[in-house]
């Protein structure tokens, strides 16, 4: 979206499953196999994820291939920005987080993903300690809301909206874009 | 005890071998009721209490924990078997007290403050109780001042700490740095563990040892404490 929005013809896009999500000790590999896929096509590459639970694995991974990455610990963090993700965390240590991405893709990689689908007692073991959903849009569609709504009803949690926009991702690669030929992987 | 359904076979039509080799399985599939009667029918056959938890339940869920560690079963089936494995225990849990069995070390444990996951950190206090320990578990959100007033009060061998964030890991090396500042770290074997962490986190922030999973854990808390014990008797 922001590459359209922006009109950033040097930039492509490529993907990593979301599944990984669920699987942080991947991550590193993961993204290491489609740096050494596509380097030779261009000049540089930046990658839109944050640490991701992958403690300092994926900012040795980048080191070694020579590519970047925004900073940050997740990308709830890039879009609310650092100043402000730490105040809700501080307000509130419960908070489970939601980007216009994980809401639409909610089903498959928190329910099925956390097998709560085939066991929905396990529900309380994932979720028991949390007291809040806070939902970081970026360009959420009309219903996005309410969406979200449904998610913190489902969860017994209390939601917050807070419309973030891409924060620091969009502009670390708008800064990207002037460079000639580059590739990014959102996370 | 429920009898057999149509399509179910009776746990008590096996013989203990056999047995042994289902609950294992019943464990591995998360299957509570199945595992509780398993527990049940070990203990009608006169096996010890202390029996049924090594050779069932700890077996079962270490083979859990290969597994999990091998990327073969996922977070969901892991719950599901400590689940089961709980189940078992609490039928042990009275009976293994009335044996008067002293605990094999004593663990202080908590996820830490900002942090308010505990998968882990409940998996580590189960398999840690389950070898013998006794586990005072501190829950969620711990600030250092929780950390040491449970220290003074359990006076335990070790303290184990547990983070899932990148953002509230650091947190443990406040703990580390103010039993330090306060003449305590050495009092203390301090375990470390969380998705984020590794070994050299661990090193770099003054704890004793990293725990990459919950069996991890049992090991290196039995092998540490055996070693501290073997040199205050020099």
């Amino acid at each position: 979206m922001l590459r359209e929005a922006n009109g950033w013809s040097t930039l492509d896009v490529v993907c990593l499953p979301p599944e990984l999500h669920n699987r942080p000790e991947r991550i590193a590999d993961a993204v290491r196999g489609k740096i050494r896929e596509h380097r030779d096509g261009y000049d540089s590459i930046f990658v839109a994820y944050g640490d991701c639970g992958t403690g300092g694995a994926l900012d040795a991974v980048l080191a070694e291939e020579g590519a970047e990455r925004i900073p940050g610990a997740h990308c709830y963090e890039f879009f609310a920005g650092p100043a402000t993700f730490a105040a809700l965390a501080e307000a509130e240590p419960g908070t489970f987080y939601l980007t216009d991405f994980l809401l639409r893709h909610f089903e498959r990689l928190v329910i099925e993903g956390l097998g709560i689908d085939r066991h929905p007692e396990l529900k309380d073991a994932y979720f028991g300690n949390y007291r809040r959903l806070v939902y970081l849009a970026q360009a959420p569609k009309p219903d996005a809301e309410a969406a979200a709504r449904a998610v913190a009803d489902r969860l017994g949690l209390e939601l917050v909206v807070r419309q973030t926009g891409y924060g620091d991702l969009g502009s670390r690669l708008r800064s990207f874009a002037e460079r000639p030929l580059m590739r990014a992987w959102p996370a | 005890m429920a009898e057999a359904t149509e399509g179910e076979f009776d746990l008590r039509s096996l013989d203990e071998a056999e047995l042994i080799e289902q609950v294992h399985d019943d464990m591995y599939n998360g299957l509570k009721a199945e595992v509780e009667q398993a527990t049940h029918i070990f203990l009608e056959r006169g096996w010890k209490p202390d029996k049924v938890l090594n050779d069932a339940l700890v077996e079962g869920m270490r083979i859990v924990g290969v597994d999990f560690r091998d990327g073969i079963l996922f977070v969901p089936e892991v719950l599901l078997a400590a689940n089961a494995m709980k189940g078992g225990m609490a039928i042990l849990r009275p009976l293994l007290a009335e044996t008067g069995a002293q605990p094999i070390g004593k663990i202080v444990i908590g996820t830490v403050k900002g942090d308010i996951h505990d998968i882990g950190k409940n998996l580590v206090g189960m398999m840690m109780e389950g070898a013998g320990f006794e586990v005072i578990d501190l829950g969620i959100n711990n600030p250092v001042e929780k950390y040491l007033a449970a220290l003074e009060e359990h006076k335990p061998d070790f303290l184990g700490m547990s983070a899932l964030l990148t953002t509230t890991m650091p947190y443990m090396k406040v703990v580390i740095d103010t039993l330090k500042e306060k003449s305590l770290r050495d009092k203390y074997i301090v375990l470390v563990g969380g998705a984020p962490l590794n070994e050299e986190f661990g090193k770099a922030i003054g704890a004793d040892a990293y725990c990459r999973d919950a069996a991890i854990a049992v090991e290196t808390a039995k092998r540490l404490l055996a070693e501290r014990r073997a040199a205050h008797a020099h």
